[in-house]
């Protein structure tokens, strides 16, 4: 049982590892436009012909 | 034919040379416009970032000061086919904005700290049936300790500082329950830990919190959601006001940057975008959008004017006040202060069923720790047993059960287009049973159209329209936009008083009074046919023909008024009109109940009548005199053209040219009502089964924890059914 030594403070964090990560995502304005995030993630990168037309 | 708009007051600056704009988009609604908007905008030359908010239609431009023209971009927009105007947010949208991630924050916190914890916990109610040593079992647990206590104490904060508030009005709400039961069941999980017994529920605590947080974050969004869209549209409205900034020298300037004090120049044709005093000029004045009353009257120096009012004849110049002492506008807020504490009076359903559920749950507690000291238990052991039933009873699903509804029920109205200013309107537009309609502007379109437009030939239609482009005459304006004329023609010139007249293929061509065209006798005829037209006259060489100009029923009036009735509401019409105008909008519509000449006064002593006598009413209604009426009734519409006062106090805004909304928002909101009722039933079932278990002394963290996530997925998943009537109207 010796390993929770190790095995408790590594998931913990974890834990807040994650938690870390979302506070910054939030203060990042990361959920600002869920919409537009979803679409942007397929879009093309490269400038095509059809956006001159 | 746009003038130049004065873009400065919505510039900010980042940084050292980079200037910042948001604009409202109209148009954006795919990924499509999303990525053309953004590639097309980035190619000026100096714009550092283009990026589009496609939740909130909203464009957010960066570039190097110096060489480029705001107002380029919006005519790069608009070359590209949106329409596009800066705005800046209004303070409850910021607010709003800030409270959505308030919560999101908490949540996160929350949610953390339950999944942390969930993982110590699985081995103890594993351990508890097979081999845990006691050392580990509480070693867990003050690990368990270490991570909720600050994570409550932070994110359960929302709880905590209503429930106070309520408190110490005297009152009890769904926080009060909630809080000492959250309260408790840590306290008590604190004390199990320290003596190192079995049980803590720091688990059940934390994972409330978070059901809890969710159920708020969702209903905190909606209204974020709803508050950025009419953002957008106020600021689509694009109004301007034309500013002297010296003395003989005028600029248009974004309304939002008027002071009071400020001096402004209201030209015949335009809407006055302020509250003021003339001090310069005479004019003629339609106060239909504020008053109701459709007949023009005559302002000169020193009158009043409100916001919305019409200028028909002449320029004048006007100061615009800060705070309006005018007597109409005191009148209406004194009346309006009045109906919106009589309606603070109303008890949500939320509230209404705390206050039966707070009592109960705890007096069950009490008698539960009374009835095992009897039976003999220790002490110790009643206490347990009697926060057990707090902990298993604590209102996760209670707590849901409304603002799941309430939040799925408004995204389904938000596609219909109704936007809602509160949350708990829902309810009160369930139990409505008797509407009554204003009738300029809401049974009516607010702006002017062509009545006798077939009976004009196509051609002559859209040269008269086409003509009409040159006037800044209302009635001229209406013959324009039906004629859906859109180039105007070349070197037209104005008769001041009289109408515009200009050349085609040689022939002379006029629009204007029925005396200068000749057609006197034509006008005649419609006028005593249709005593509320107006009239405008054609000419071309010899061939005359008379407009008749007149506001327009909306489309689906009558088909939603019979509607209406035939779902058992009474529907009845008080307008501050004349009479005779009145009484042929009632016959068309199919009104039985109407009156005219009423005053704001008038309308609340009629809505309170109805309410002394029990009935419901749900006003609807948009000028300035309806704002007191609006908040006086048990429910409340606008629609979304309405003066700014009434807007904000309606309980509801519907957007377009339809009155539909006004019936969808009554069926999906009876529908939302029923399915919180039950939800609410859903809960107390829950709480049926559950509480024996509690007060026999059965409940384990893990059945507390089980019981807690069931019920509320329950109730979340019953709320859902919610979105299918939007899908059905």
């Amino acid at each position: 049982m010796e390993v929770l030594v190790y095995l408790v403070p590594l998931a913990i964090t974890l834990g807040a590892l994650g938690l870390a990560a979302f506070l910054w995502s939030l203060g990042n304005g990361q959920y600002d436009d869920l919409d537009g995030a979803a679409w942007r993630a397929i879009a093309d990168d490269d400038p095509s012909e059809e956006a001159s037309s | 034919m746009q003038t130049a708009i004065d873009f400065s007051h919505y510039l900010k600056k980042v940084g050292s040379d980079l200037l910042h704009l948001d604009l409202a988009v109209e148009g954006i609604n795919c990924a499509g416009c999303m990525a053309k908007i953004e590639r097309n905008l980035s190619k000026i030359p100096d714009v550092t970032s283009a990026r589009v908010n496609l939740t909130d239609r909203r464009l957010a431009l960066e570039w190097r000061a110096g060489a480029v023209n705001p107002a380029d971009f919006v005519d790069r927009l608009a070359e590209l086919g949106y329409r596009a105007y800066p705005f800046e947010p209004t303070g409850v949208e910021t607010r709003e904005a800030e409270r959505a991630s308030a919560l999101l924050r908490r949540l996160g916190v929350a949610a953390f700290a339950a999944m942390n914890v969930m993982m110590l916990s699985v081995p103890v109610w594993s351990g508890n049936v097979s081999d845990m040593l006691p050392e580990q079992r509480d070693f867990f647990h003050w690990l368990s300790a270490l991570i909720v206590l600050p994570a409550a104490a932070y994110s359960a904060q929302p709880f905590f500082s209503s429930a106070y508030t309520a408190l110490r009005a005297r009152g009890v709400n769904m926080d009060v329950p909630i809080s000492i039961g959250i309260v408790l069941a840590l306290a008590m999980s604190l004390f199990e830990t320290i003596v190192h017994a079995e049980h803590a529920y720091f688990d059940a605590a934390i994972m409330l919190i978070a059901f809890l947080l969710a159920g708020r974050y969702l209903d905190q969004n909606m209204r974020r959601r709803t508050r950025a869209f009419a953002g957008n549209l106020a600021a689509l409205k694009a109004e301007t006001a034309t500013k002297f900034i010296n003395d003989d020298e005028i600029r248009a300037v974004p309304v939002a940057a008027i002071q009071p004090g400020d001096i402004v120049l209201i030209r015949p044709g335009e809407r006055s975008a302020v509250d003021g005093s003339v001090i310069g000029g005479q004019s003629e004045i339609d106060q239909s959008l504020i008053t109701g009353e459709t007949l023009p009257t005559t302002i000169r120096e020193g009158s009043a004017i409100y916001a919305g009012t019409l200028v028909r004849s002449g320029a004048v110049r006007i100061r615009v006040s800060a705070a309006s002492e005018a007597t109409l506008l005191s009148e209406i807020s004194r009346l309006l202060e009045n109906a919106v504490q009589s309606r603070s009076r109303y008890l949500r359903l939320a509230e209404r069923a705390s206050r039966l559920y707070a009592p109960v749950v705890h007096v069950a507690a009490l008698l539960t720790m009374i009835g095992w000291l009897i039976a003999g238990a220790g002490l110790h052991d009643s206490i347990v047993t009697a926060i057990a039933v707090l902990i298993i009873t604590c209102p996760c699903a209670l707590g849901l059960a409304i603002p799941a509804v309430q939040t799925v029920a408004s995204g389904a109205l938000f596609g219909s287009g109704v936007l809602l200013n509160s949350g708990d309107a829902i309810e009160r537009m369930a139990e409505v049973d008797r509407v009554i309609f204003d009738k300029t502007g809401t049974l009516t379109l607010p702006e002017l159209d062509v009545a006798n437009g077939e009976a004009i030939p196509v051609d002559v239609f859209d040269l008269a329209g086409r003509l009409a482009l040159s006037s800044r005459h209302p009635v001229a304006a209406a013959v324009a936009r039906a004629a859906g004329a859109k180039a105007p023609v070349p070197d037209v010139e104005e008769e001041p008083g009289q109408g515009v007249f200009g050349v085609v293929d040689g022939v002379e061509v006029r629009l204007g009074r029925p005396s200068w065209c000749g057609a006197d006798e034509m006008a005649n005829q419609i006028l005593h046919a249709d005593p509320e037209a107006s009239v405008v006259a054609f000419r071309r060489g010899q061939t005359r023909h008379v407009f008749a100009v007149r506001q327009r029923v909306r489309p689906d009036a009558a088909r939603v008024i019979s509607t209406l009735q035939r779902m058992g509401l009474a529907v009845e019409m008080l307008s501050g009109d004349r009479e005779p105008a009145v009484r042929a909008a009632a016959l068309s519509l199919g009104i039985h109940q109407w009156r005219a000449e009423v005053t704001p006064v008038d309308k609340i002593a009629r809505i309170e009548d109805l309410a002394r006598h029990g009935h419901k009413v749900l006003m609807v209604g948009d000028g300035l005199n309806d704002a007191p009426a609006l908040a006086a009734a048990h429910a409340s519409m606008s629609p979304v053209t309405a003066t700014h006062m009434s807007q904000a106090v309606a309980d509801a805004v519907f957007l377009g040219e339809q009155l539909a909304p006004v019936e969808t928002a009554i069926v999906i909101s009876r529908s939302a009502l029923r399915l919180m009722r039950q939800n609410l039933w859903l809960a107390v079932v829950y709480n049926v089964l559950a509480v024996p278990v509690a007060i026999a002394g059965l409940v384990t963290p893990l059945i507390a924890a089980a019981a807690m996530s069931g019920s509320s997925l329950l109730v979340m998943l019953n709320a859902l059914r919610a979105r299918h009537t939007g899908g059905l109207v």
